[in-house]
Parts: C-alpha cells; structure tokens; sequence
C-alpha cells in the first residue's frame, strides 16, 4: 500500500480539505493506485539530469523584465466586489482569537 | 449563408459586401445559438449584450470606411475558465458560480480589439481538470455527433459549439491536452501554442508550467488567423514570449514537398485499431502529397503520464490554494474559526475531480516526498523535452494520434480516475516539452465517430505544423 488513511487524513489538514469518511474511503483507494502507477518513474534513470525548472530556457535572463512604473491599481471596492463578506474596505472572516 | 459552416474569410466577405452587418450576424448567430444549445449544453451562457455592442462597433468602422479588424464580426464562443470583464466566469466550479471578474483577459481584450463577437461562455471540467467536460458543476456537455458521448474536455463546451456549428471559433484552455483531446472528439481543429506563445494572464491558473490559451476552429485557417489575433508579448504575462507573431496564414500554401515528419513508434502500440487504421491512412495522405515519413523513438514517452499527474497536481494544489472562502464568492455557511470556514469552504466547494487532484499535489509535495516524486518528475521531464530535441534534429514535425480511442460514452470512465488519466497518453508529452501541437480532423469511425490527428512542431515553429495540417486538410476535402 502507497498511502494509509490515516496519510489521507494528514494531506487532507495539509490542504485545508474537510472530507467526508466516505471521500478518505474513496481517496485512500484512488491516490494508492495512481502512486502505483506513478511509481514507474523510479525505472527511468536520471543521474546527472538538470530537473526542467523552466520551460522555455531559450529566453536569456532578462527577458522578461520589466520597467518598475506605476500601474494604477484595481481599488478597494472593485477589488472586493467579488467577496463572500466584505466590510469597512476589508475582506471579513471568522474570529481567529477568542477573547 | 449557413450560419453551422461560416468561416472567418466568409464572414469578412459578407460583411465588406454588405450583404449582412455585423449586428445582423451577432443577433441570428444567438438567436441560432440559444435555440440549439439544449441538444449539447455547450454553453453555460449567453452574453448578447456585449456580443451586440461588439458587433455595433464593427459595423461603424465598416461604415466609416476603416478597418474593421482580422476577426470583423466573427462570433467567438469563450472557455469558462478565461476571465471576461462583468461576465460571469465560473471555471465549471460550484466555489465561482457567482464570481464576475473585474478585469479582461489579454485574450479577449484582443479578440474582441480585433472585431470579435463574443456569444457567450462554454462548459468545461471543474477548473479544466478532465478529459469529459464530466467535471462540471454545472452538468455534463453532449457531444454534438454523437449525444450518449462526451465531447471530450476539459474545453469540451468550446469544441462542441465549433462542431454544432452554434459559433465560428472558440478559445479553450490546453494543460496536458484540453483542447487537442476535445477537438479531436468533436471532429474539428484545436491547436496548443507554443508555450508562452499567448499570454496567459486572465486565464485562472491549473498547472502554470503547462497552461496554454489556443483556438478551436472548423478549418486550419481560421484557428491559424484567431491564433495570430491573441498570440504575442504581453507585459501582464511575465511567461509570455517576445519572439515576433507571423502571419500563419503566409505558410499554408498547401506545398508539403519534401517536409521530414516523424512517426514515434512509442505511440502507435495502444490504440483501438479503427482510430490506428484512420491515423495510418493519414500518414499515408501525407506521404502521397510528397512527405518523407520515418519512423523516430521518444523514449521517455512510457512515463509521461506519471510526470505530468505529478507536475500538474502539485501545481493545482498550490493555485487552487486561493479559493478558501475569503475573496472568492462562495463560503460555507457552517460556523467555527477561521480554519474551519477554510476547510469547510474547500470541501463543500471542490468537486470530486479537484479534490483528488489537490490531494495528490499536496501529498507528492509534502514533508519527504518531495525529491521522491516533484524533483524526480522533473527530471524526466527534462528527458522528454531531451527526446523532442533530438527527433526534430531529424524530421520538420512529428505526426501522432490524439487519443487512444474515439469519444467514449457518458459515464463509462468517470468512476475510474486512473483509466481517465491514461487516456492524455499521446497529448501529455508535448505539453510536458512546450511544444506546439494540434488536432486536425483525420476522419470518423464506422460509427461515426471522429478521430484527430496530431501534428507536433519545434517551439514556435507553428508555420510548419499549419502548413503541414492545412495541406492534409485540402488533401482530405478532394
């Protein structure tokens, strides 16, 4: 076996998943057989192989850069017209700390 | 004039001939558009007002003697993952089935600069996770041939608008295959660009290192002109490429004389014999119109699968990270601290599809794992980029099937992920490499079913896979 649930469980806190018994059931099962296959990776030798952090690497270093100008900015209400709760110019969330 | 067979340059005649105006087009095109729409679910929906202001202006320049632009009066159908500015945009996501962006995609800021006319937004997998368009939130596309089938995906809604003949062209989105793989399904053109070759900003980022924007179209030309339209520089897009946008059109003078094309063994193992049968007697067009075909060895190919499922989910699970309930739209209503509104969000808000994608992102990611399964992935990446380069030492393009199998039926494949995921076999490996690639149709099964054919070129060598695509598309019409 690739992954427990109980590893399911722990990716699932890692990325702020609330999963249902029956989706750690069905994931634990899923990720197993796709890290299986995924293990086939191990059969292809790559000592001494630069890892392709880039896609593109033709591009000298600076191509992409920039002049650091001015740009004028969404602004506050365009920027929050979009959230679930917004309030006072800010995006509102649950209580963090209780007093 | 039948509006299911309009191209571009059709478009543009009628238009400078004044046999119709733009408006005209834009209102019969919706009109057209909305009432066929319930065979497919291609769209999610329609933008007429701002499809009818774009093809008011058109009609002005036109009037005023100016030039009304490449894509003059075209009707564009636009993926629902590409940000259009107070039209709703939903990715095929629950999480944004409310989110209305503030700001245009490059693509569309071009298009539309250009003339096009936008009818509306197309279904799609869940944030264009999926080879179906079953991913949707919203309900699954049909695909317009064949309706017990999919379309393909994840831009399945895109290509079945271009084959119901419900728009002239469309954008989708292609990270290992999400425009080819529908295209192909769907009997019509996809093309996946050069990568970089069109700004991504505005397109809601999958997997960065693997996000493309292209065109879907009914022929080769009118995908290479709205190709032009969108491709080039953009300061918005650091990933964006400065090399100079040809006119692809220039290349497609149906001369393939002499051209090198590579056939790699690795591929041509799995396939269902009739789609095997259709790509060989396509080869075998291209051989009679004067091609040199040999066969070429991609090595690396055997793994892709397992790279790509590694690079892209790890990708996903560091963009998806955004959607927890603070800026975009949808929060759980369930109560609790600022962790659990996170938690809960994601849960009720992800679909099947992203979850599981999240899940194995976050896990080949995590504590350990990470030179096990990230690092290791790309490095093979690298030897499949490696095998690119050295086959294109010896052949101008390589041709390939799309998909091991013709559209599959609704339903058959969705309850086995990994099944789902072995079916971007032969779309992945370009993707992986930047390459530019492209579905042309090939022909269709006994059933009728379509079959694509894939055309891989050099990085921004896209002159050569049009030429090669636009001569097999006239051979085949003869």
């Amino acid at each position: 076996m690739k992954i427990t649930e109980k590893e399911v469980r722990y990716v699932a806190e890692l990325a702020n998943l609330n999963l249902s018994e029956a989706e750690v059931h069905k994931f634990q099962a899923d990720l197993d057989e796709i890290l299986g296959h995924v293990e086939r990776l191990n059969e292809i030798d790559t000592t001494g192989v630069e890892p392709m952090a880039q896609v593109l690497y033709a591009a000298g270093d600076t191509a992409t850069w920039r002049a650091d100008s001015e740009r004028p900015p969404l602004g506050t209400d365009i920027a929050l017209a979009n959230a679930p709760q917004p309030g006072a110019g800010y995006f509102k969330v649950p209580k963090v700390i209780e007093r | 004039m039948d509006i299911r067979s309009l191209t571009i340059g059709q478009v543009r005649d009628g238009l400078l001939a004044r046999r119709f105006s733009a408006v005209e087009l834009a209102q019969e095109s919706l009109r057209f558009a909305e009432a066929h729409n319930p065979a497919t679910d291609a769209y999610l929906r329609f933008s007429p007002e701002r499809a009818l202001s774009a093809a008011a202006r058109v009609d002005e320049k036109i009037a005023r003697g100016d030039d009304p632009g490449p894509l003059a009066g075209v009707p564009v159908a636009v993926k629902d993952v590409i940000l259009t500015k107070g039209l709703r945009t939903t990715c095929g996501s629950k999480l944004l089935a409310d989110y209305v962006p503030p700001y245009d995609a490059t693509a569309i800021a071009r298009l539309e600069q250009a003339g096009g006319v936008i009818l509306g937004k197309t279904n799609c997998d869940e944030f264009a996770m999926g080879s179906s368009t079953e991913n949707s939130a919203f309900g699954p596309v049909r695909n317009p041939l064949a309706p017990d089938r999919v379309p393909g995906g994840s831009s399945g809604g895109s290509a079945a608008a271009v084959a119901q003949g419900t728009t002239v062209v469309a954008l989708g989105s292609d990270t290992g295959g999400s425009i080819r793989q529908p295209a192909s399904f769907c009997g019509v053109v996809g093309v996946t660009p050069t990568y970089g070759r069109v700004s991504r900003f505005g397109l809601t980022a999958f997997a960065s290192s693997l996000d493309h924007i292209g065109p879907l179209a009914r022929t080769v030309r009118d995908a290479a002109v709205l190709l032009r339209v969108i491709a080039g520089r953009d300061p918005l897009d650091a990933t964006s490429a400065e090399a100079p946008v040809p006119d692809y059109t220039q290349s497609m003078d149906g001369n393939v004389q002499g051209l090198k094309l590579g056939l790699p063994r690795e591929y041509l193992k799995d396939l269902t014999s009739e789609s095997g049968d259709l790509i060989a007697a396509g080869v075998e067009t291209l051989r009679k119109l004067g091609c040199e075909v040999r066969e070429i060895s991609l090595p690396a190919a055997d793994y892709a699968i397992g790279c790509y499922y590694i690079i892209a989910t790890a990708e996903a699970s560091s963009n998806l990270a955004r959607y927890d309930g603070v800026r975009y739209t949808f929060r759980s209503e369930a109560s609790g601290t600022l962790s659990d509104m996170y938690r809960h969000t994601r849960g009720e808000g992800f679909g099947a599809e992203c979850k599981r994608r999240i899940m194995l992102g976050t896990y080949v990611l995590s504590a350990g794992y990470y030179d096990a399964y990230y690092l290791k992935a790309q490095k093979v990446r690298a030897l499949i980029a490696r095998d690119f380069a050295r086959a294109f030492a010896e052949v101008d393009a390589i041709v390939a099937p799309v998909s091991p199998f013709p559209a599959f039926k609704l339903g058959e494949k969705i309850d086995d992920p990994l099944a789902m995921y072995l079916s971007d076999i032969y779309t992945i490996t370009g993707s992986l490499a930047g390459i530019p690639c492209m579905s042309v149709p090939c022909g269709k099964t006994a059933e009728g079913l379509p079959v694509g054919m894939q055309i891989l070129a050099k990085h921004f060598d896209e002159p050569t896979m049009f030429r090669l695509a636009d001569a097999f598309e006239r051979a085949r019409a003869n």
